[in-house]
């Protein structure tokens, strides 16, 4: 049916879109300019130059956010599958417990990590009590990368716990009618089904792990710069607008490419991506 | 097989509490230390509620929460409904990935578009330094926009349209019909929604960061400056109840759930 | 429980506006605007004297009108200069350091004081900080008043260092301590660590001498164990670190939590810095600002912030007070010696550098944040899941090729 439309129903999107032009399209068209300004307010390519001094710190950030990436999945897909595994109510509780993490700011458990982790910290007391040498590791790239991990973790587990347990147990059955084993089950069977739960886990991970500043700044002690420390700090101390805002274009460009790949391998289920 | 999965997800899980556990703990420390623990005390949680500076970053917090989920659940209310109605395929496209832009943007670039958009305009208005309450409210709403259209939009696109035909039919105008048997059928979706606005504001930090004045701090704000700062361990025990009030809350939810589904279940048996 | 959770929120935003409706309805008090350090007024904790409350108590008794303090704080004299200079909030006191006054007061920020209602300024004493001189930044002592000053020394965990080491900034330097050392985490107090190490000016504007210390700085970068700010105060108290250069005031705060902590002066010179109570032109209420000054160089008030922030103070009645003494000595038997005997150790203030000098260093400091260790392990793994990513995804998709093909054939 093609009734008219009330002017309610014509108008109701025009306040969102209004909004979104403002605080939306309007502060990326900021970036834009200062990305492509100087000081002064001139039109120039000279904070683009610029970049050239930074790209090992881009390098260095792919590939610290890669290398979390990569044991996020290892540790989480193995995870999701057995919480899948489990009793129904069993499944419950464990779900809960996965979540209760990521609704507790991620500043606290970073913090709480640190303390930990530090040369005075528990697990240092707790080596030395046992007889060992104590390891210093805040200040290293491990460290980043276990904060990475840990803070993480749940945001990979979650969308593939959600495409494992929404797979259909009867192709379970037919794969061991067909006689695979457990392993070929899983490998040729559960595995590719889930691509589009590990895709948007991958994103998920990725994306805050390149980004943040947080982490690299407590575990890494301040030793590394990643993306976000540098951005953070021509933002925040430097003021130094415009070199920050050609950073951040060229972060913001990375990203969306690498989502754009990613979901090319996923069928581009967008709705995986909010759990 | 069996046992060697469970005892995996045992570690795992336990590495992934470890650290929120010994915050639990030396909450309740008598002395200022991390690494020794020297007996039970309260004597945080009292310091807590006399650090008037931790009391009022809560309020900023509560404050900002509601406003801006209120906001952006009114705005991403209408707005699904209109993407709902829209005839334009394109015009739709449109807003509809403008609208997932700080969905997929990482939460710094945001936050830093924002601070610019907020910092030129002021400087051009002559405002001066316009950062503070309501820039927050401005970032925070815009951030939790897509989240609401997400969880209410199926809701428009579920609503079976025989209805407002129904109810058109019988001599409502559009607009009654919209405000007495459409809106009741999507309001779980609305709610959903705004609970989503308002977790994902209480918790937002980076975005806040840059958008933010010292003087407008809000609870994440706070522990930010205590964790850069000398860490009070008053901030253990706001953590601890932090924690605590999640638990309770997600266990509330579950509970409730699982009662509605048990009812749920009797009443389709009684049928 | 949906409809629980909107009335809790409905709730809990009634709870929030109830407040603020009902503060609007006013009553005749003055507000006075305070701008200051973070933890840097004794505030009633721990059972000190809440100053602020004080105030207003003897204001509403001695002249009969309320006052309501409204204290708000900031972390770094650049905020708050911002905050001043866009004029988006009026303060009636602020409290910058040296170089910030100066800036302040050639911008026109500050106002001219009535000493008349300070008669308290008799009790401070400039000597101590300033020798026979005026203040750099304020030459005619119009428009500040010093609240606390101070040095930075380098504090050290005995157990880790040797004594021998001490006495200048070389131990920052030392390989043994590999790790171990903490640096701060802004250009002006990095550099200052280098350039008194090579015994230049902290305030020398010869390009090549700060690109001198840029050099000794990244010559330090594997020994540092984290760049970093006020954290050093959880690092040295739970001993994660052996050596960190910080302010005077700040080590007694540090030794109350851990006794094996120890405060050492460099030969070669430190800086100093004063923090001073000015009032904004922008103030609505200069009048009772000038008289809150008055009140915070009162005997009462000035001993409970020196005891309370720790930082040397420049007033006769605090530094002359035997149990000011008394309670310094028992926080740290040479507490005394090392917030006030100070008159053997060069001391430096940081001055206002021109603008494109700043700029210069920052773009140093740039280089130095930006040059990061070279994390072989992580690059290698990172390069061998890419390369194990790239090659899966060929071989799928050369396979599922393949397969196709295959079902192709057995079709036709």
């Amino acid at each position: 049916m093609k009734g008219r439309r009330s002017l309610l129903e014509k108008a109701a999107a025009v306040p969102h879109a209004v909004w979104v032009s403002l605080f939306v399209i309007g502060p990326l068209l900021f970036v834009l300019y200062f990305a492509f300004t100087d000081t002064k307010g001139s039109f120039s390519f000279s904070n683009i130059e610029l970049l050239s001094s930074y790209s090992h710190i881009f390098f260095l950030s792919i590939c610290f956010a890669l290398v979390a990436t990569a044991f996020c999945l290892l540790l989480g897909y193995p995870l999701a599958f057995f919480m899948a595994r489990c009793k129904p109510s069993t499944q419950k509780l464990l779900m809960l417990l996965l979540m209760l993490p990521m609704w507790i700011s991620l500043l606290i458990r970073t913090y709480s990590l640190m303390t930990l982790l530090d040369n005075g910290g528990l697990v240092n007391s707790l080596l030395i009590s046992l007889g060992l040498e104590p390891v210093s590791m805040v200040g290293t790239g491990g460290a980043v990368i276990l904060g990475m991990v840990y803070d993480f973790l749940p945001y990979m587990v979650l969308p593939i716990y959600t495409s494992i347990s929404k797979l259909d147990g009867r192709y379970l059955e037919a794969a061991a009618d067909l006689g695979c084993n457990g392993f070929q089950t899983l490998f040729r069977v559960v595995l590719p089904l889930t691509v589009p739960g590990i895709v948007s886990g991958i994103t998920m991970v990725f994306v805050p792990s390149i980004s943040t500043f947080y982490i690299s700044q407590k575990l890494g002690g301040g030793n590394f710069d990643l993306i976000g420390d540098t951005i953070e700090r021509q933002f925040k101390y430097a003021s130094t607008y415009h070199i920050g805002a050609a950073i951040s274009l060229v972060m913001m460009i990375l990203i969306l490419i690498s989502i754009a790949v990613m979901n090319r391998f996923s069928d581009g289920d967008g709705e995986e991506m909010i759990v | 097989m069996k046992i060697l999965s469970r005892a995996y997800m045992w570690v795992v899980f336990l590495l992934l509490y470890a650290p929120i556990l010994v915050l639990v703990v030396f909450s309740f420390n008598d002395g200022g230390s991390l690494s020794s623990y020297t007996g039970f005390s309260l004597r945080w949680y009292g310091e807590l509620f006399r650090d008037s500076v931790a009391l009022e970053s809560l309020k900023n917090s509560l404050f900002l929460a509601t406003a801006s989920s209120l906001l952006a659940t009114a705005l991403g209310t209408f707005a699904a409904l209109g993407l709902d109605r829209m005839r334009n395929r394109y015009l739709k496209a449109a807003i509809n990935s403008v609208t997932n832009v700080p969905m997929m943007n990482p939460d710094i670039v945001t936050g830093v578009s924002m601070m610019l958009l907020f910092v030129a305009l002021g400087g051009m208005l002559g405002l001066g330094d316009v950062l503070g309450k309501w820039t927050m409210l401005i970032a925070h709403t815009t951030f939790s926009l897509p989240y609401v259209i997400l969880s209410v939009l199926p809701r428009f696109k579920q609503f079976d349209r025989t209805l407002r035909e129904a109810a058109l039919d019988l001599g409502c105008t559009p607009a009654q019909s919209f405000f007495k048997v459409e809106l009741p059928a999507i309001v779980p979706g609305v709610v959903s929604g705004l609970v989503m606005a308002f977790t994902l504001s209480l918790d937002d930090f980076v975005i806040s960061h840059f958008v933010s004045s010292p003087d407008f701090q809000t609870l994440p704000l706070y522990i930010y400056n205590q964790t850069a700062h000398n860490v009070k361990y008053s901030m253990y025990a706001l953590c601890t109840l932090i924690i605590v009030t999640i638990l309770v809350l997600l266990l509330a939810v579950n509970f409730a759930g699982s009662i509605g589904d048990r009812t749920k279940r009797r009443r389709e048996a009684a049928k | 429980m949906k409809r629980l959770l909107v009335l809790c929120l409905a709730a809990s935003l009634l709870a929030l506006l109830l407040p603020l409706l009902a503060s609007c309805g006013g009553t005749d008090t003055v507000t006075l605007y305070v701008y200051n350090w973070g933890e840097y007024i004794s505030d009633g904790t721990e059972g000190s004297l809440d100053v602020n409350a004080a105030f207003s108590e003897w204001y509403e008794q001695t002249y009969g009108v309320r006052v309501k303090v409204n204290y708000s704080t900031y972390s770094s004299n650049e905020d708050m200069y911002a905050k001043i200079s866009s004029g988006a909030a009026n303060y009636d006191i602020v409290i910058p350091s040296d170089y910030m006054i100066g800036r302040m007061i050639s911008e026109g920020l500050l106002r001219k004081l009535n000493f008349s209602n300070i008669p308290n300024i008799e009790n401070i004493d400039n000597s101590v900080m300033f020798g026979d001189k005026t203040p750099y930044y304020d030459p005619e002592n119009a428009y500040s008043v010093p609240y606390t000053y101070g040095t930075v020394g380098i504090i050290y965990n005995k157990t880790m260092v040797d004594e021998a080491d001490l006495g200048s900034w070389d131990i920052m330097w030392n390989e043994k301590y590999q790790g171990n050392v903490l640096q701060f985490n802004n250009s002006r107090d990095a550099f200052a660590t280098a350039l008194f190490k090579l015994g230049y000016s902290v305030n020398t504007e010869n390009e090549a001498e700060w690109r001198e210390a840029l050099a000794l700085l990244m010559a330090q970068k594997p020994i540092v164990q984290g760049y970093v700010m006020d954290e050093i105060f959880n690092k040295m108290e739970n001993g994660s670190a052996a050596i960190a250069p910080y302010y005077a005031g700040d080590f007694f705060v540090m030794y109350a939590d851990n006794e094996d902590l120890g405060f050492s002066y460099p030969k070669e010179g430190t800086n100093v810095f004063v923090d001073a109570m000015c009032v904004p032109t922008s103030s609505e209420n200069p009048e009772i600002a000038e008289r809150y000054i008055n009140f915070m160089l009162g005997k009462e008030a000035a001993i409970a912030n020196a005891e309370y922030i720790c930082y040397a103070s420049p007033n006769r009645l605090v530094f002359e007070d035997e149990d000011y003494r008394a309670t310094m000595e028992e926080m740290h038997p040479d507490a005394m010696d090392i917030l006030y005997g100070t008159e053997d150790i060069k001391m430096e203030f940081y001055e206002n550098l021109p603008e494109e000098h700043l700029m210069m260093v920052n773009s140093l400091w740039e280089d130095l944040k930006i040059e990061s260790p070279i994390n072989t392990s992580i690059i290698v793994m990172a390069g061998a899941i890419l390369c194990g990513c790239v090659g899966g995804g060929i071989y799928l998709t050369v396979r599922s090729r393949k397969r196709r093909k295959t079902v192709l054939n057995l079709w036709s």
